[in-house]
C-alpha cells in the first residue's frame, strides 16, 4: 500500500492485547495504550536492541478519546464520582507510563502534543535526543477516532498507530523547512495527526533516496533518507 | 553541558501576579490556599486560586482561544516585562528562531466538562471548542501566535513533570541548533478532571496541605502560568547547568517506595551540571504532601545528599499546580538565588519521624548559588533542574 502497489481497503482491526503488561493490566488499560504498546513491541523485536536501551518519546495529538468521555460523563453527574482507574489512566503520558512498566525500563520518556503537528513534533524531539543524547529512541504515535459525542468536534475516521526504533547513525536527517507539507498517501487518514507518519513510512518502504515534508504547526518537517 | 542562559522568567499562581508578588508571599510565609469555592464547591478541600480569570475574557484576533487554562496564559505573559523580552529575542533571531515549549496537564478541559452538563437531549454536545480550548496544544499555540514567533512549538503532558521537562527539551533544541532561543513554561487551571480525579484516589487534603509533616493530609490543588526565556548565549547571572529524566517503571500512580527514579533523574542533573551533591546549597521538592511522594522523595533525597542540603516544599503558598508545577518552583529556585534566602515548607509544624532529609521549616536566609528543583508525575514521570547563578 506504501508503494502504491496495493489498494487501501479499511479492515475493522481487533484492539491488539499488550503482552507486555501483567495480565490484569491488559484488559484494563486504555485502547491507545493497547495500541501505542502493540507497535513499540513489534519495533523493538525488530530492531535487536533491549527495551531499555531506548529512551520513549510518545507522539499523540488527541490521547484517548474513551477516557475523555467516561470521565466528562461521570463528572457531569451530581456526584461527579469518576472512576480512579480513568483518571490516573487520562494522563497524556499513560503509554510511557505503561511502557515503562511493562519494559523494566527507567530510561527518560515524553509525551508530546503539537495538534496537527504532533508526529512531526515527536519526531523532531526524538532526533534532538538522538543527536544531543547520543541513545536509541523509540518514536511512538497513536491517534484514535473520538466517541460519539465528541466525534464532530475532532473528526477522525480511522485510528492509525506506528512506532519508529531510531538509532544514532539510521540514516535520516531532520531539518525544518518553510515549505508546505506532502499530502497522505492514503487519504481515508486525512485529518488522523499521527497518520503523518505515513509519510515517512511510505519513504522508508521504498527504496533509494527520499525527501518528504511532514506537517508542523505553519511550516513542516523535512525529513531527507539517505539511500 | 554547556549552562543555559535564563534571561526573563514570570510567575503567576494563587500567590499573585508577577515575581515581586511570589517573593513577597514565600518572605513573609504568607500562602495562597483558600477553602475550595470552585464550581459548585461540593469537594472538601483547599485549593490555589488565580483571582480575576472570570473577568478577563481573551477579545481580539485570538478570542477563539478563550477559556480558563489561555486566560490565565495571557495573564502570565503580561508580568514583569516577560513579553517585551520575547519580542527582544525575536528581533535578534528572527521569529523563526525562537520555539515555544510548554508544559500541561489538562489544557483547557474544563470548557469540554462544563458542555457536557449542557447536553441536549440527544446527548449532542454544543459548545465544545476542541482545537483552541480542549486539545492539549491549545495554550501553547496561543501562546506563539499572542506572541508571534514562528520556531517549532510543542506541549508536553507528562503530568505533573510537564513544565520541568520543557526545560530539558528546550536545552536540546538550543544545543542542536533548531532554535536560538526557547520560550519555555507551562500553565495548567482548575478543573473538574483533576479535582474530582485527585480526589477518587483519597489524595486530596481536606486542609491547607503540610508537606513532610506527620499529620499531612494529602494535596491542596493550584492554578498557575509560568514561563522563562532560554538563550543560546554566554552564562547569564541565572542559568539552567543540568537536568535530568528518568521513569519509575513502577505503577501509574504511586513512586517507588525507595524513590529509585527520581534518585536517577537527580543524580543525571548534577552529572550534566558536573557538580557533586554537595555543591547543591537548596532542594526545592516536588513535596505533594501526599503520604507516598513525600516518603519516596525523602528517601531518595537522603540517598544522594544525607542530610546536610537544605530541602523544602513550595506548594503550601501555590498548592500543587500540576502541569505548571516545574516551572513555579523553578521561579521559586531562581528567587532564592537572586534574593539569597530558602522558603519555608509551609503550614508544616511535626515532621514525620523517619524522615530523614534536611526539610526546612522557617525561612531561612542563606547564599544560594546551586538549586536542583525535582517534579515528579503520575506514570513514574520524573525530573530534576539543577539552576545556577
Amino acid at each position: 500500500m506504501l508503494c502504491g502497489e496495493a489498494a487501501f481497503t479499511p479492515t475493522p482491526v481487533q484492539r491488539p492485547v499488550p503482552s507486555l503488561l501483567p495480565p490484569a493490566e491488559r484488559r484494563r488499560c486504555a485502547p491507545s495504550v493497547a495500541w501505542a504498546l502493540a507497535v513499540a513491541q513489534e519495533a523493538v523485536a525488530q530492531s535487536g536492541l533491549d527495551a531499555g536501551a531506548f529512551a520513549v518519546v510518545f507522539a499523540s495529538s488527541d490521547g484517548d478519546g474513551d477516557i475523555v468521555h467516561r470521565l466528562c460523563t461521570a463528572l457531569a453527574t451530581p456526584a461527579a464520582a469518576v472512576s480512579p482507574t480513568d483518571f490516573h489512566n487520562s494522563v497524556h503520558n499513560a503509554a510511557t507510563g505503561y511502557w515503562s512498566i511493562g519494559a523494566h525500563s527507567q530510561a527518560p520518556s515524553t509525551a508530546i502534543c503539537a495538534y496537527d503537528g504532533s508526529f512531526s513534533a515527536g519526531l523532531l524531539e526524538a532526533a534532538c535526543q538522538i543527536a544531543i543524547e547520543k541513545r536509541p529512541v523509540l518514536l511512538v504515535t497513536v491517534d484514535l477516532p473520538y466517541p460519539p459525542p465528541l466525534a464532530p468536534h475532532r473528526p477522525v475516521r480511522h485510528g492509525f498507530a506506528a512506532a519508529l526504533a531510531l538509532e544514532p547513525g539510521a540514516g535520516l536527517e531532520v531539518t525544518l523547512d518553510g515549505a508546505a507539507p506532502d499530502s497522505l498517501p492514503l487519504k481515508d487518514f486525512e485529518g488522523n495527526a499521527a497518520a503523518a507518519a505515513l509519510l515517512l513510512l511510505a519513504a522508508l518502504a521504498r527504496p533509494g533516496e527520499a525527501l518528504v515534508r511532514l506537517p508542523l504547526t505553519e511550516r513542516s518537517l523535512q525529513v531527507r533518507k539517505r539511500g | 553541558m554547556k549552562p543555559v542562559a535564563i534571561t526573563a522568567f514570570t510567575a503567576t499562581s494563587t500567590l499573585g501576579r508577577g515575581n515581586a508578588a511570589m517573593l513577597d508571599a514565600l518572605r513573609r510565609g504568607k500562602g495562597g490556599l483558600k477553602a475550595n469555592d470552585f464550581d459548585r464547591a461540593e469537594l472538601r478541600a483547599w485549593i490555589g486560586r488565580v483571582a480575576g480569570l472570570e473577568d478577563e475574557p481573551i477579545t481580539g484576533a485570538l478570542a477563539e482561544y478563550d477559556c480558563r487554562n489561555n486566560r490565565l496564559a495571557q495573564i502570565g505573559l503580561a508580568q514583569d516585562g516577560f513579553r517585551e523580552a520575547v519580542l527582544k529575542a525575536k528581533d535578534r533571531y528572527g521569529a523563526k528562531r525562537v520555539a515555544v515549549l510548554l508544559g500541561t496537564s489538562t489544557s483547557g478541559i474544563l470548557q469540554t466538562e462544563l458542555a457536557y452538563r449542557r447536553r441536549d437531549s440527544q446527548g449532542n454536545l454544543a459548545d465544545v471548542r476542541y482545537r483552541h480550548a480542549q486539545n492539549l496544544y491549545s495554550m501553547t499555540d496561543f501562546v506563539r501566535r499572542a506572541l508571534a514567533l514562528e520556531g517549532p512549538s510543542m506541549t508536553i503532558s507528562t503530568a505533573c513533570s510537564s513544565s520541568a521537562k520543557v526545560f530539558a527539551s528546550a536545552a536540546r533544541y538550543l544545543e542542536a541548533g533548531i532554535a536560538d532561543a526557547v520560550v519555555v513554561g507551562g500553565v495548567d487551571s482548575l478543573c473538574l478532571t483533576t479535582m474530582h480525579g485527585f480526589s477518587s484516589l483519597q489524595l486530596v487534603s481536606d486542609e491547607p496541605c503540610r508537606p513532610f509533616d506527620a499529620a499531612r493530609k494529602g494535596m491542596s490543588i493550584g492554578e498557575a502560568a509560568g514561563y522563562a526565556l532560554l538563550e543560546k548565549i554566554e552564562p547569564h547571572k541565572i542559568a539552567l547547568l543540568g537536568y535530568g529524566e528518568s521513569s519509575d517503571a513502577y505503577h501509574m500512580s504511586t513512586p517507588q517506595p525507595e524513590g529509585e527514579g527520581a534518585l536517577g533523574a537527580m543524580r543525571q542533573a548534577l552529572s550534566r551540571a558536573g557538580v557533586g551533591p554537595g555543591e547543591i546549597d537548596y532542594v526545592n521538592a516536588h513535596g505533594t504532601a501526599t503520604p507516598a511522594n513525600d516518603r519516596a522523595e525523602d528517601r531518595a533525597l537522603v540517598r544522594l545528599f544525607g542530610k546536610r542540603v537544605p530541602v523544602s516544599s513550595t506548594k503550601g503558598f501555590t498548592g500543587h499546580t500540576l502541569g505548571a508545577a516545574g516551572i513555579v518552583e523553578a521561579i521559586v529556585c531562581f528567587l532564592a538565588l537572586e534574593h539569597g534566602f530558602i522558603p519555608a515548607t509551609l503550614n508544616s509544624s511535626a515532621l514525620e519521624p523517619g524522615l530523614e532529609s534536611m526539610i526546612l521549616l522557617q525561612n531561612r536566609p542563606a547564599r544560594v548559588k546551586r538549586a536542583l528543583s525535582n517534579s515528579f508525575g503520575f506514570g513514574g514521570s520524573n525530573c530534576s533542574l539543577v539552576f545556577g547563578a
